[in-house]
């Protein structure tokens, strides 16, 4: 953490000076001088760096130099429609990933394996953008029944919205998860299939074939059980990596989230905000990563009498 | 050979494997029976067939491999034109498969009990509790102490050893008639080789069980086959009673094999052994597969191919056994 803390600061040291940014054409040499000093900005990098350290410890991530709003605030009132897109594509790339991975290794040599195969080239190869705007044409411009943007009605509980409980906050919802989950979903697949094919290839497989157990059994209890440990590390890892990619969805559909907010910070300079939402998400792939490998405990018992020490 | 109708009867069964341009056939009509509470063994070198021979009776040939044969049958039924669902409810009911590596034959993700179980159900119409007093009436029989927390143990809590004894003991949930064992013993070491043969042969004389036993390792055919049968670049070159065939080997193929076993006590000179290597399956030929690496191969072995004859008590494909014994 503190490492990309690091990497955030210097990186951000050279975006530009956020001083030009903030004050006007008609603003004074001295207004700038002032400004500059107010902000800390003539103090040397370390000093800059180590302030800027401590303040995140102690839970501070500092004021916006746009909005003057403290960043935390504006963070937090974004995350939620941020990490409920991520959520749903998550969902819906796990949700028709592993089914099609399944269905994918299963017809292998078929037709329908053919298609699937097809497919997930198609979507492993179309960036996200493309993807969305497609989308938005479609389902937005050509059959209008989906909203392109925005993220609907959303109904406040606590500090947290949430666009679950209106019916156009659903509705605004599926077009950004489809979009950012595609191309989860194709990794997700391509995995899936492979993990599965070489599952099936398996001496116990064989065994089990051998022992007369039915064949939906083998393929759906013991393959697909012994084939998920690595799509779930891949897709824990790759949920970080949909909290990056949102910036791309966020921007298309101009969802409200942290990335879009991020995107707007880049553009004015706002290295508090820049900052701060880098630390947040390196703070998410490691809490995931946390789960995952909780999961992998829960999921594969060898891993538990690891733990115990090895039995006899 | 039998009076009696034998458990297992195979006729000219022959495993293919279609190719993009050809067609590779790595058994070649091989015809056997396996009598009652007979051990049969398979012998012979890496490739010649013989895992292949034993997994095609029970249907485990897969794609692009294919079976033919003049019939196969069990008990007198006919097994080798099932579907695949008639072929499943064989496999682990009527025959038991038990494969060459138990360390990688039990799904590492499920209990003992949960496989055992598992298999019991879908052979045996059992409830839960029946089927799991059952599995440790199994484990006790394999000879594995503490049956019940064995239940409850994952397979990577077992040694090799006693993960062969869960897999003889998943074979033999539905008791079966017959137990295809595709080299039992090799990946396990020696003292535990004993112990394994020693345990199959006693479910065989308890249970009036038929075994066919793959292996490579005449030592074991020696000890625990009633019958042996000898493959050769996929097909059968000699078929007799165990003794004979140890003793007196018609083949110049098994005398060969014969020749490569150590024997203890004499001394030390250096072990015979078959100079080259088996032809490739593909390998097309006129006469004996074996004629190029035979020291006793005559013009017409390599025109001409030998079938099984009788000689004396064993069953040879070879025309210098053939002709020499009369002669």
């Amino acid at each position: 953490m503190t490492a990309v803390g690091a990497i955030a600061f210097v990186l951000f040291h050279y975006v530009g000076d956020p001083v030009e940014m903030m004050v006007g054409v008609e603003d004074s040499a001295e207004m700038r001088v002032e400004l500059r000093e107010r902000l800390g900005l003539n103090d040397p990098a370390p000093v800059q760096f180590i302030r800027f350290i401590g303040d995140v410890a102690t839970g501070n991530l500092g004021v916006s130099y746009r909005t003057r709003q403290p960043v935390a605030e504006l963070i937090f009132s974004r995350l939620p429609a941020t990490l409920e897109l991520v959520f749903c594509a998550t969902i819906f790339a796990l949700g028709t990933g592993i089914p099609l991975g399944v269905a994918a290794a299963l017809y292998r040599g078929r037709w329908t394996g053919y298609l699937a195969d097809l497919t997930t080239l198609v979507g492993i190869s179309m960036p996200t953008f493309m993807t969305g705007t497609l989308l938005i044409f479609l389902f937005a411009v050509t059959f209008p029944i989906l909203p392109s943007f925005g993220r609907g009605e959303v109904v406040k509980i606590g500090w947290w919205t949430t666009g679950f409980l209106t019916v156009s906050g659903l509705k605004s919802l599926i077009l950004p998860s489809v979009t950012l989950g595609l191309f989860q979903l194709t990794m997700i697949m391509r995995l899936m299939r492979g993990e599965m094919l070489e599952t099936l290839r398996s001496d116990f497989i064989k065994f089990q074939h051998a022992r007369g157990l039915s064949t939906r059994r083998i393929h759906f209890r013991h393959a697909l059980r012994n084939s998920l440990m690595p799509v779930i590390t891949v897709s824990g890892m790759q949920f970080g990596a949909l909290l990056a990619f949102s910036i791309v969805t966020e921007s298309v559909f101009q969802w409200p989230g942290v990335g879009l907010l991020f995107v707007q910070s880049v553009n004015n300079v706002d290295v508090p905000v820049m900052a701060a939402y880098l630390m947040i998400v390196a703070a998410f792939f490691v809490t995931i990563n946390l789960v995952v490998d909780l999961l992998y405990y829960y999921i594969d018992p060898r891993l538990k009498s690891g733990l115990q020490g090895r039995r006899a | 050979m039998m009076t009696e109708t034998p458990i297992l009867s195979v006729r000219d069964l022959s495993v293919s494997f279609a190719q993009f341009d050809r067609t590779i056939s790595a058994v070649h009509t091989a015809s056997f029976d396996v009598a009652r509470g007979e051990v049969l063994g398979i012998v012979g070198e890496s490739g010649a067939g013989k895992s292949l021979t034993s997994m095609a009776i029970v249907g485990l040939i897969p794609p692009p491999g294919y079976i033919e044969a003049t019939s196969i049958t069990l008990e007198g039924r006919p097994i080798h034109n099932l579907g695949p669902k008639e072929i499943r409810s064989v496999r682990g009911r009527d025959i038991g498969v038990i494969f060459q590596d138990p360390l990688t034959s039990l799904d590492p993700l499920f209990t003992i009990g949960d496989q055992l179980i598992e298999t019991i159900c879908t052979h045996l119409p059992l409830t839960v509790p029946e089927a799991r007093s059952r599995a440790i009436d199994l484990l006790i029989e394999v000879g594995i102490p503490a049956p019940e927390q064995r239940l409850q143990s994952y397979p990577h809590e077992l040694s090799g050893g006693m993960r062969q004894r869960v897999v003889i003991a998943l074979a033999l949930c539905a008791e079966p008639k017959l137990v295809i064992a595709d080299e039992p013993t090799t990946a396990l070491d020696v003292s535990i080789q004993a112990q394994i043969i020693a345990l199959l042969l006693r479910l065989c004389r308890e249970r009036g069980m038929s075994i066919i036993l793959v292996t490579h390792d005449m030592g074991v055919i020696a000890e625990a086959a009633d019958r042996v049968a000898v493959m050769y670049a996929g097909r059968i070159v000699e078929v007799g009673k165990t003794r004979q065939v140890v003793k007196n080997a018609r083949h110049p193929y098994t005398r060969g094999l014969m020749g490569a076993i150590p024997k203890i006590g004499q001394p030390r000179t250096k072990l015979a052994q078959i100079s080259g290597s088996m032809p490739r399956p593909g390998t097309e030929f006129e006469g004996c597969a074996f004629a190029e690496r035979c020291a006793v191969a005559e013009a017409k072995c390599r025109s001409l191919r030998p079938q099984l004859l009788t000689v004396d008590d064993s069953y040879v494909a070879c025309h210098v056994a053939a002709s020499g014994v009369g002669a």
